[in-house]
């Protein structure tokens, strides 16, 4: 049946993907490193004694998780230059929203790896003359993170699969380069399982990467 | 203008009056005790007599609902005023020593000395290492080293920033017995070379006894009796104290006159008056007691008239922890030195030895 496929289409348009190809992986980065540090102060705001700030960030993550990530993307898209007065390219909009929407994810992951740390390694620091903001910063958080260092990276690889979804607001990812290129050379088919397998083979590729640093990473006790 | 008078010994802490609890329950019960500058102190009791508890308060990890707290003569804890943890100068080894498993031994201990220069930081890093036998496995990880290692990682981190007071919870519970008796005699050496004060809360009277100068003995969030551990084995003031440290039986006995008890073993001769501990100021005659027997207040005797029956007894390597039967029925415990081996069922001459009679009114 492939008699039927032309793959040297690929090969002409490797340069065009590419392009579309760094800006998935440049979402993916923002998004990750944004939505880690945003997501890691939502965590502390969820699980700070401060009443109404624990309140709002749990509003903020709970509304995050419950809607649609490609409905987030287009309501970004469309109300943010509403609001302030001039549009926003796809590209600035998609990396945006990427990172508010991981944000709620990495809050979550960031909220179990506080938790797991026993309360004493916090009064243990208050004991050495921290303050609580102090110990966080010196003592819980570096041990959650890289307790929570896998789980961080597999939600990165479902982010990386999900920046497929900036297809909606036409910004140029790599699926949006693949498809664009199966149009000009009139061979969809090829050019979508040519970005399926790019897909698989680095999400494959790092989710071996995570189950070999699980093993190595995590903090002996 | 009003003068002060100079303090003369003030006290390292002051608890005045402290009370706390959750909901309606109280877990710490107007506790008041005194701690001087070098002084080792114990708080002894089962687990729910409110110790952990107390040793929070003074950690500052629980604000007491009343009562006072002073650290120097400065209050850390009332009503209007809290001095947070990280302002106390506490140091504190955890049950779970609560080492940082992603620091090095040697930035575990130098943890507490942020403010000091780095190579002030190294060379008093070095010195407490030094100090709890560890040189030279500063580069190490925690779970690199044994329990009693940890345990000793965790002390010259408490131990380094120079706190006013080191405040230990249960700190031997994890680890097996030997080891445990070599480190709390370890401990104490340590504690008592770099002169600091200390709190200890236990369930162990081996280990209270091994640690502290004076030992509080701890139920339903009271202080029993605040004494040295001599004073707690023979001179027990109340009942739960008397069980609760050492081995020991009750009989029961009849004031003879203010100096002695008959009891079913013979007349018991105390060179001081008799108080029935706290129970009444003045023990007269015909008043009912039931008096405390250790088991080397018993001692075997072949030339005594008085025989009981072996019904149990536990090898102890230079003793014999023997379980007496008496002609009453009641039981007796015997310590006795282990070339007297008797069997169970033989009847042996014991007599009494008691320098101190310590006896509870039988209504009380």
């Amino acid at each position: 049946m492939f008699s039927t496929f032309d793959f040297s289409v690929i090969v002409a348009s490797l340069p065009f993907i590419w392009s579309g190809l760094q800006f998935t992986f440049k979402l993916t980065f923002v998004a990750m490193t944004g939505g880690i540090i945003i997501g890691t102060f939502l965590a502390l705001a969820r699980l700070s004694s401060i009443g109404p700030l624990a309140a709002a960030a749990s509003w903020y993550v709970n509304i995050m998780r419950s809607i649609p990530l490609v409905m987030v993307i287009l309501w970004f898209y469309l109300v943010i230059p509403l609001i302030t007065g001039k549009p926003m390219g796809a590209e600035t909009s998609a990396l945006v929203t990427f990172t508010a929407f991981e944000a709620a994810f990495f809050c979550e992951i960031m909220r179990a790896g506080i938790q797991g740390i026993p309360k004493g390694q916090v009064a243990a620091g208050q004991a050495m003359g921290f303050t609580y903001s102090q110990v966080m910063r010196f003592v819980v958080l570096p041990q959650a993170f890289r307790n929570m260092l896998p789980v961080l990276l597999t939600q990165t690889i479902v982010l990386f699969q999900d920046t497929s979804l900036v297809y909606a607001i036409g910004a140029k990812d790599m699926l949006k380069a693949a498809e664009v290129a199966g149009k000009n050379y009139n061979r969809p088919v090829e050019m979508i399982i040519f970005v399926a397998i790019v897909y698989f083979s680095l999400s494959f590729a790092l989710s071996y990467v995570v189950k070999r640093l699980q093993k190595r990473i995590a903090i002996k006790r | 203008m009003p003068q002060t008078l100079p303090q003369i010994t003030m006290p390292l802490l002051e608890v005045d009056h402290v009370s706390h609890g959750y909901q309606k329950q109280l877990v710490v019960d107007d506790i008041s005790f005194r701690l001087q500058q070098g002084e080792i102190a114990c708080l002894l009791g089962a687990s729910g007599c409110g110790k952990t508890t107390m040793l929070r308060l003074i950690a500052g990890f629980e604000a007491p609902r009343s009562g006072m707290l002073r650290v120097n003569g400065d209050i850390v804890a009332n009503q209007q005023h809290f001095v947070p943890p990280e302002a106390r100068r506490m140091g504190m080894v955890f049950q779970d020593y609560a080492l940082f498993p992603h620091l090095s031994v040697a930035d575990n201990i130098g943890f507490g000395l942020h403010k000091k220069s780095v190579l002030a930081r190294r060379r008093r890093v070095d010195e407490m290492l030094d100090l709890v036998g560890l040189a030279g496995r500063g580069e190490r990880y925690p779970h690199e080293l044994s329990g009693g290692q940890q345990q000793r990682v965790a002390l010259a981190r408490a131990l380094a920033p120079e706190p006013y007071l080191l405040l230990l919870d249960e700190p031997f519970s994890n680890l097996d017995v030997e080891l445990r008796e070599r480190l709390s005699l370890e401990v104490r050496d340590i504690l008592k070379r770099s002169g600091i004060a200390a709190i200890l809360v236990t369930h162990d009277q081996h280990e209270a006894f091994a640690v502290a100068d004076v030992v509080g003995v701890m139920r339903g969030g009271r202080i029993e009796q605040w004494d040295t551990p001599y004073n707690l084995y023979h001179r027990p003031a109340t009942r739960h104290v008397a069980n609760f440290v050492g081995q020991g039986v009750f009989l029961p006995g009849e004031v003879m006159n203010q100096n002695a008890v008959r009891v079913e073993l013979g007349l018991l001769d105390s060179d001081l008056p008799m108080e029935c501990a706290k129970s009444c100021s003045e023990c007269q005659r015909g008043c009912h007691l039931d008096v405390l027997l250790r088991p080397d207040d018993v001692v075997h005797d072949d030339a005594s008239d008085v025989v009981a029956e072996v019904i149990a007894k536990a090898f102890r390597g230079a003793e014999f922890l023997y379980t007496l039967r008496l002609s009453s029925g009641r039981e007796v415990l015997s310590l006795v030195p282990s070339h007297h081996n008797h069997a169970i069922g033989e009847k042996i001459g014991i007599r009494l030895a008691v320098d101190h009679v310590v006896g509870f009114r039988s209504d009380q």
